[in-house]
């Protein structure tokens, strides 16, 4: 079986929290699991964190790179763009 | 500057780095490329396109200290109501504090050799998009430094051990094992470094020092040391990226990178594991609310995503570090055996030590079911047993070290962990001793550079650490005998948080 697991944590706090709920709802096939002060989300492949999904929450502009203001981690390659900021592994 | 008929066109992204990044080098004229980057070439590694670099975090500049400055306020505004709090109080218990002591004593002197390791090898490589990576980096680990001063700061008012960290890395013995691991990886060519450094330790091992740890200070009340931890994390993800980045550069540049770049995570990830053995007991042993154990991060951050790491550069022919099965074999034991040497030698370290009480006891043989009971359970109530007797057991003798991770040699073997393993090699006459199969290989690829290795206990031997007795040593250290060291359940630390929360003194 091969192990393309990629994952985002985040901290536990008002900034992150829309952007975990935009990516539960843009990524449904990740799993969320909530420790002391941080969400660790995992997923097979691929996490998208999409600008659009994360405004349409917050009801302001946000730039995908705000998401360094709340980041604890990742694993995967890194894609940064305008629109979105993607984590994936093709194996 | 834009011109007066059209209106600039706003620049997208990624536009907008490489305008910052590779329009901001330009092709030498007055020296040769060799001469202004002389240690590039120097550890066989070829390149023969720097623009073929790419950068997967494209933050420039502007947006750079717009976010550092940010977090910055952010961060000082708890460290200031944590002071006007007294929410040095608020921690679970004081013996959480000396977790706390480890980390200021062996872990934030790294961050500042990282910050001049960042900076010299942001010097060293030719490639624009390189350059200005390492830079950022080289910024951001001289703010963790500061950052984790000022936040600990505030405990150094109330408990014991704080006050000559900096001293003590250069000249205690455990903390040589950190200390020489950068220096190790700072002494190598500038390839090396950052394989060492953003690949194998950023990348693969550091979310088991920082999320398990500051996930654990959370969990234990420490609002401050969550906070400067997820700071200085936020920046992590930019620099396991770069370890990523870098890795993958070098392996698409040329074939005959590959068997160096394997060798050097062979060897680093080793180093690396060594050096998370202090952090194993720290979850284990020293948080007094625990998150998670050792065994259950190593297989979630290692085995899991590290996991898929490696399957993921399979496709360049780089496959899992060498003696990868030996970490997972000593997951069940790691922590025990460190704490044990801690307990062991608590008399010479600038932080206390203890016995787990019951529930902790308990908590330790729900989690390590197939080992706890059977081997470490029965050594800790004779210890118990022996303390209450009026006979706390400290070792008088000095450990052997082992001559690549300086950690003493008190690990098990691989397939029996009631036999401590002990392996060697001749060296122009020379006897070198390891604590395992990793240490011994990295010592027999590079022996000239391991022969020299400042081992405390040597050292102490020779006369080198202000004399031959356990005091003489303590003072060298800079370590106050009978207030920094020895067992928790005799310090002023607990006399004083018995009195500051009011809690009678247990018998």
């Amino acid at each position: 079986m091969s192990n393309n697991r990629v994952y985002i944590a985040l901290q536990n706090n008002e900034d992150a929290r829309p952007i975990i709920e935009a990516i539960e709802a843009d990524n449904p096939h990740a799993t969320v699991t909530h420790f002391p002060a941080m969400v660790k989300i995992d997923a097979d492949g691929r996490i998208e964190v999409r600008r659009a999904s994360v405004e349409a929450l917050i009801g302001r502009a946000w730039d995908p790179q705000e998401i360094h203001l709340s980041l604890v981690s990742i694993s995967g390659n890194v894609d940064e763009t305008d629109e979105a900021f993607i984590l994936e592994r093709h194996n | 500057m834009s011109t007066p008929t059209s209106a600039p066109k706003k620049l997208g992204l990624r536009e907008k780095y490489a305008r910052m990044t590779r329009d901001l080098a330009w092709e030498p004229s007055y020296q040769p490329k060799d001469k202004i980057y002389p240690q590039a070439g120097l550890e066989g590694i070829k390149i023969e396109d720097w623009d073929r670099w790419e950068d997967p975090f494209r933050l420039t500049m502007d947006a750079y200290w717009k976010y550092q400055a940010e977090k910055e306020r952010k961060l000082y505004a708890i460290i200031d109501a944590f002071a006007q709090n007294n929410a040095q109080l608020n921690v679970t218990d004081a013996r959480y504090v000396n977790a706390l002591k480890l980390f200021l004593t062996g872990v934030t002197p790294l961050e500042y050799a990282a910050h001049r390791g960042f900076a010299m090898v942001g010097r060293a490589f030719p490639g624009a998009g390189a350059q200005v990576a390492c830079q950022m980096q080289s910024i951001d680990e001289l703010r963790h430094v500061q950052t984790q001063i000022h936040t600990i700061s505030h405990y150094n008012k109330y408990f014991s051990g704080f006050e000559e960290w900096r001293h003590m890395h250069d000249r205690v013995w455990y903390l040589s094992v950190p200390k020489s691991f950068f220096d190790d990886a700072m002494s190598a060519g500038p390839f090396e470094f950052i394989t060492a450094i953003s690949f194998s330790f950023e990348y693969v091992l550091t979310n088991l020092l920082f999320m398990p740890f500051m996930s654990g200070a959370a969990y234990n009340g420490d609002m401050a040391t969550v906070t400067f931890g997820f700071s200085a994390q936020s920046d992590e993800a930019r620099h396991m990226t770069l370890g990523l980045e870098v890795i993958k550069f070098m392996l698409e540049q040329h074939p005959d990178n590959l068997p160096i770049v394997q060798r050097w995570i062979d060897k680093w990830f080793w180093r690396g594991y060594r050096l998370l053995t202090l952090v194993a007991m720290m979850m284990d042993y020293m948080l007094p609310k625990r998150v998670m154990s050792w065994q259950e991060a190593w297989e979630m951050y290692f085995e899991q995503n590290g996991g898929a790491l490696f399957a993921d550069l399979a496709r360049y022919g780089i496959r899992m570090p060498r003696h990868w099965e030996v970490s997972v074999k000593e997951k069940d034991r790691l922590s025990h055996e460190a704490w044990a040497t801690f307990y062991n030698y608590g008399h010479a370290a600038a932080f206390h030590t203890w016995m787990p009480d019951e529930s902790e006891m308990a908590w330790l043989a729900e989690k390590y079911p197939a080992s706890f009971d059977a081997r470490y359970r029965p050594r800790y109530e004779h210890w118990i047993a022996e303390e209450r007797a009026g006979r706390r057991f400290y070792n008088p003798t000095l450990p052997m070290l082992c001559q690549v991770c300086q950690i003493p040699m008190v690990f098990t073997e691989p397939d029996d962990p009631t036999t401590t393993c002990y392996r060697e090699s001749h060296y122009h006459g020379e006897h070198y001793h390891f604590c395992s199969d990793g240490c011994k290989d990295i010592f027999d690829a590079e022996p000239e550079k391991y022969v020299q290795s400042w081992l405390p206990v040597h050292q102490i031997y020779q006369g080198h650490c202000g004399g031959g007795s356990v005091p003489e040593v303590l003072r060298w250290y800079r370590l106050e005998a009978g207030r920094d060291n020895l067992d928790y359940l005799s310090s002023p630390d607990r006399q004083n948080w018995q009195r500051w929360k009011g809690e009678a003194a247990a018998g």
